[in-house]
């Protein structure tokens, strides 16, 4: 039992939990932007279905991984566009057309992976970036150092974001528009112009996200996401709005469920009761969901379409 | 003034479905002046002024701005015509700060950075030039009223507005705060600025215009210069016809406490005290009026005599009933009708028919029913009545109450509320934004019982009616006028705290505003 919880184990746990987080951190990161500018997607987990079967079948193809994010980012870009037409443009309830995009991005991953692939066959994954120095360091070198450069760009994302939203014009027309669009409608500001933009930015973010985790296992299958997407909205509303309690969130996600299955490995869950034990990571995202958030405001005007005058 | 009006709009015409919302009008403003545009609500004075602004395309007419013909299509090309709009309800985000409210759409001077010190500096020195002192980095959900409306005119003079409009500028403020917002409009218009000012308070009007254009339903009825004009002559352009400002009352004769209030204390949405240890009685026969701000406790207030609302501490009695804390029901059952602020929203359902808001209040009485089923027929009839009687436009009662005009919902409500022979009347807000859509049946409807009247009027002679019938009447009102016009005895609330209680007939507006920004009954300003 006590060898359980050794260094070693410890150390493959943390540096599992953030390859595990990542993903995560970079679709909630894109959600956070069409929601604080007032758009609601739910369909993140199907951008993210399509963004992984695209970077996997990229990545298949051409062997070159980098050319499989591109790819995935692509096609994240095109389904965030989409998702701007129907939530900005024509106006759908947010709560009810991103499950749309969802069921959409499911059923279109899994068909083109029958359709092209068949069976599922590994692909090169992303090259671990030994940081000089750093990953030599015992234990925290294996933690934190010894990871795939998207990886720490994922990290890198989150003061870029947090800049982004607090010290740019732009960010500051994404608060303006999310919380009164009307307010920054009468000063000029084009606030479809803004949330087409967030949802691109979010849209984008969750193709690289689902290409990123396709790259990081090697492998595509029906429902890779297993609801990462979704997990990710929670997210949103478990960082309140803001990239670092986002980051915050998408760790802990990630710790729980490294541990979970590195329990499951060494059978000290045992196998009858795994199913069970997958679930954690959710419920304590939902717990965390309801003590945590709920002292924050959501922006005024999320999922409320805008007209001009009314 | 010079020759070339800096604003010529001519021939303006905006539909909306079913409505025509401006009919062929004409507005200029030159340099220097206050050009005030008066009327009912509906009467077609915000829509003008949202075309101006560019929120709404005209269907027919033209603009010229300083004598030339322009297109304005958006809010962005009105402020590069150096337009400014202060709107009645303020354009503020308010989790931003005032600086970045300001900044907002501007471009920086820092690139796609925002460049807030600099705009900062800027708004101190506009701030200081026209006496509208404010702090820059606070955020504007924590500014109070006053303030909001400074930043909202910062807003205008950072972007070089030469023509502002100020919609309905001074509805929430205290008489002070008005004094001080036309101290810095004149200094404005002096700078060789054009205003336009919108309201329906007469006595501003009379105070701050150079001109005042008249519209009634989407028209022109006049333009008059303001030497000469009164507020008698300015309401019978507003109406059509000769108007009663203030309704016939005859003297109270307050019986018995019918509502008693000790100790109350309520805590408001925000965590805050909203209601602080507050005493009142309102007598049978009397109508108490509530003025005040708004935000000063009287939601919190009403929704707790209701039963809406929970006390933290004292007590509300009805008719000698202590109905502190208990339900809504039961309060009624005491002998309460309620008249909330909300009429859409609280007041009434909106997809209910108008028979069906008839019922609300008593849909379980034993006189609806027949073999435990609603008995169609006489809740029918009844409601017919009361349609009837309180002058309800509506084409049926099946109608959808939502479908109907603000002065109609609200007159359903007060049908409802006032035919259920109450003890005690809360009516909160009772003719505000009460439109004249049902001006014209009311005239025909209501020529045999009483003087020919408005819907406010008409609303506010109904609670005239109900002094007289021994019925105690709490109006809460943010209009002065009203409060004035119909209240016995004027309470005035701030922050929770009754200021003082004055009679109306000796009392000034100055006496009740200053107590209304806070300084109590007999105290040196």
């Amino acid at each position: 039992m006590n060898e359980v919880f050794t260094t070693a184990v410890m150390v493959a746990v943390v540096a599992s939990a953030i390859r595990l987080a990542v993903p995560l951190l970079l679709a909630s990161l894109g959600e956070t932007f069409g929601q604080r500018s007032g758009v609601l997607n739910l369909g993140v987990d199907g951008i993210m279905l399509l963004g992984a079967f695209t970077g996997y079948y990229t990545v298949l193809k051409s062997g070159n991984v980098w050319a499989g994010l591109l790819a995935g980012a692509i096609v994240g870009l095109v389904l965030g566009l989409a998702s701007a037409v129907i939530a900005v443009t024509l106006q759908a309830e947010q709560g009810i057309s991103g499950i749309g995009i969802y069921l959409f991005g499911l059923g279109m991953s899994d068909l083109l992976f029958q359709k092209l692939v068949g069976t599922p066959i590994p692909i090169d994954t992303f090259p671990a970036v030994h940081i000089p120095l750093l990953a030599d360091i015992p234990y925290i070198g294996e933690m934190f150092f010894q990871h795939s450069l998207v990886i720490y760009l994922a990290f890198a994302a989150i003061p870029v974001a947090t800049f982004v939203i607090n010290r740019t014009t732009f960010g500051m027309k994404i608060r303006a528009v999310g919380e009164y669009p009307d307010a920054a409608d009468t000063l000029g500001v084009s606030v479809s112009g803004v949330r087409y933009a967030t949802e691109i930015i979010g849209g984008t973010l969750a193709g690289i996200a689902g290409a990123v985790l396709a790259i990081t296992l090697g492998i595509f299958q029906q429902n890779l996401t297993n609801g990462a997407g979704f997990i990710a909205i929670a997210l949103v509303y478990f960082g309140a709005w803001r990239p670092t309690g986002i980051m915050l969130g998408a760790l802990l996600f990630g710790f729980v469920n490294a541990l979970v299955l590195e329990l499951k490995t060494l059978e000290i869950i045992p196998r009858d009761l795994s199913n069970l034990a997958a679930m954690a990571p959710a419920i304590i995202t939902i717990l965390a969901l309801v003590f945590v958030a709920r002292r924050f405001r959501a922006p005024s005007a999320l999922t409320k379409p805008f007209t001009r005058g009314k | 003034m010079t020759d070339t009006p800096m604003l010529e709009m001519r021939g303006i015409t905006k539909r909306f479905p079913g409505v025509i919302a401006n009919e062929n009008v004409d507005f200029d403003v030159y340099a220097g002046e206050v050009h005030t545009l008066l009327g009912e609500n509906g009467a077609g004075k915000s829509t003008l002024m949202k075309v101006l602004y560019g929120l709404y395309p005209a269907d027919e007419g033209t603009i010229k701005i300083d004598g030339e013909l322009v297109t304005i299509d958006s809010p962005t090309s009105a402020i590069d015509h150096g337009i400014g709009m202060i709107h009645q309800h303020f354009m503020l985000v308010p989790t931003l700060t005032v600086a970045e409210n300001v900044a907002l759409g501007l471009k920086s001077s820092r690139g796609f950075l925002t460049d807030l010190d600099v705009v900062s500096k800027r708004i101190l020195e506009l701030a200081e030039q026209y006496g509208l002192e404010i702090d820059p980095s606070a955020v504007v959900w924590q500014l109070s009223v006053g303030e909001r409306q400074r930043v909202e005119i910062l807003k205008a003079l950072y972007r070089d507005a030469r023509l502002l409009i100020l919609d309905e500028p001074t509805a929430v403020l205290t008489p002070q705060e008005v004094d001080q917002l036309f101290a810095t409009l004149r200094q404005l218009i002096d700078d060789g600025r054009g205003l336009i000012f919108i309201s329906h308070k007469l006595h501003e009007v009379l105070a701050l215009s150079t001109r005042i254009t008249v519209l009634r339903r989407g028209k022109v009825t006049g333009e008059v210069p303001v030497e000469g004009a009164t507020r008698e002559s300015l309401a019978n352009l507003m109406v059509g016809r000769a108007v009663k400002l203030i309704p016939d009352k005859l003297p109270a004769e307050p019986g018995d406490v019918a509502l008693e209030i000790r100790d109350l204390t309520v805590v408001g949405d925000r965590g805050v005290v909203a209601v602080d240890h507050l005493d009142l009685d309102v007598h049978r026969g009397e109508i108490l009026g509530i003025a005040g701000v708004s935000g000063n406790g009287q939601r919190e207030l009403a929704e707790t005599i209701a039963g809406l609302r929970q006390a933290e501490s004292g007590s509300v009695k009805i008719a000698g009933k202590d109905v502190t804390g208990a339900l809504p029901k039961r309060v009624r059952e005491a002998g309460l009708a309620y008249v909330p602020e909300e009429r859409m929203r609280e007041g009434s359902i909106a997809g209910f028919t108008v028979w069906e808001n008839l019922l609300l209040i008593d849909y379980d009485s034993p006189d609806y029913r027949k073999h435990g089923l609603f008995d169609f027929g006489t809740i029918t009839d009844h409601a017919a009545s009361l349609v009837e009687d309180f002058d309800v436009r509506t084409p049926s009662l099946e109608t959808s109450t939502g479908s109907l005009s603000g002065g109609n919902i609200q007159k359903l409500i007060m049908a409802r509320e006032l035919s259920s022979d109450p003890t005690v009347i809360v009516a909160s807000q009772p003719t505000r934004g009460v439109d004249i859509g049902a001006a014209e049946y009311i005239h025909r409807r209501i020529i045999d019982k009483r003087n020919i009247m408005t819907d406010a009027e008409f609303i506010q002679a109904k609670l005239v009616e109900h002094r007289t019938a021994c019925t105690a009447i709490m109006m809460i009102s943010e209009d002065l006028d009203e409060v004035f016009g119909l209240s016995d005895r004027i309470a005035v609330l701030y922050e929770g705290k009754i200021m003082g209680i004055v009679d109306p007939a000796t009392a000034t507006r100055e006496e009740v505003g200053l107590m209304m920004a806070g300084v109590a009954q007999g105290e040196p300003a």
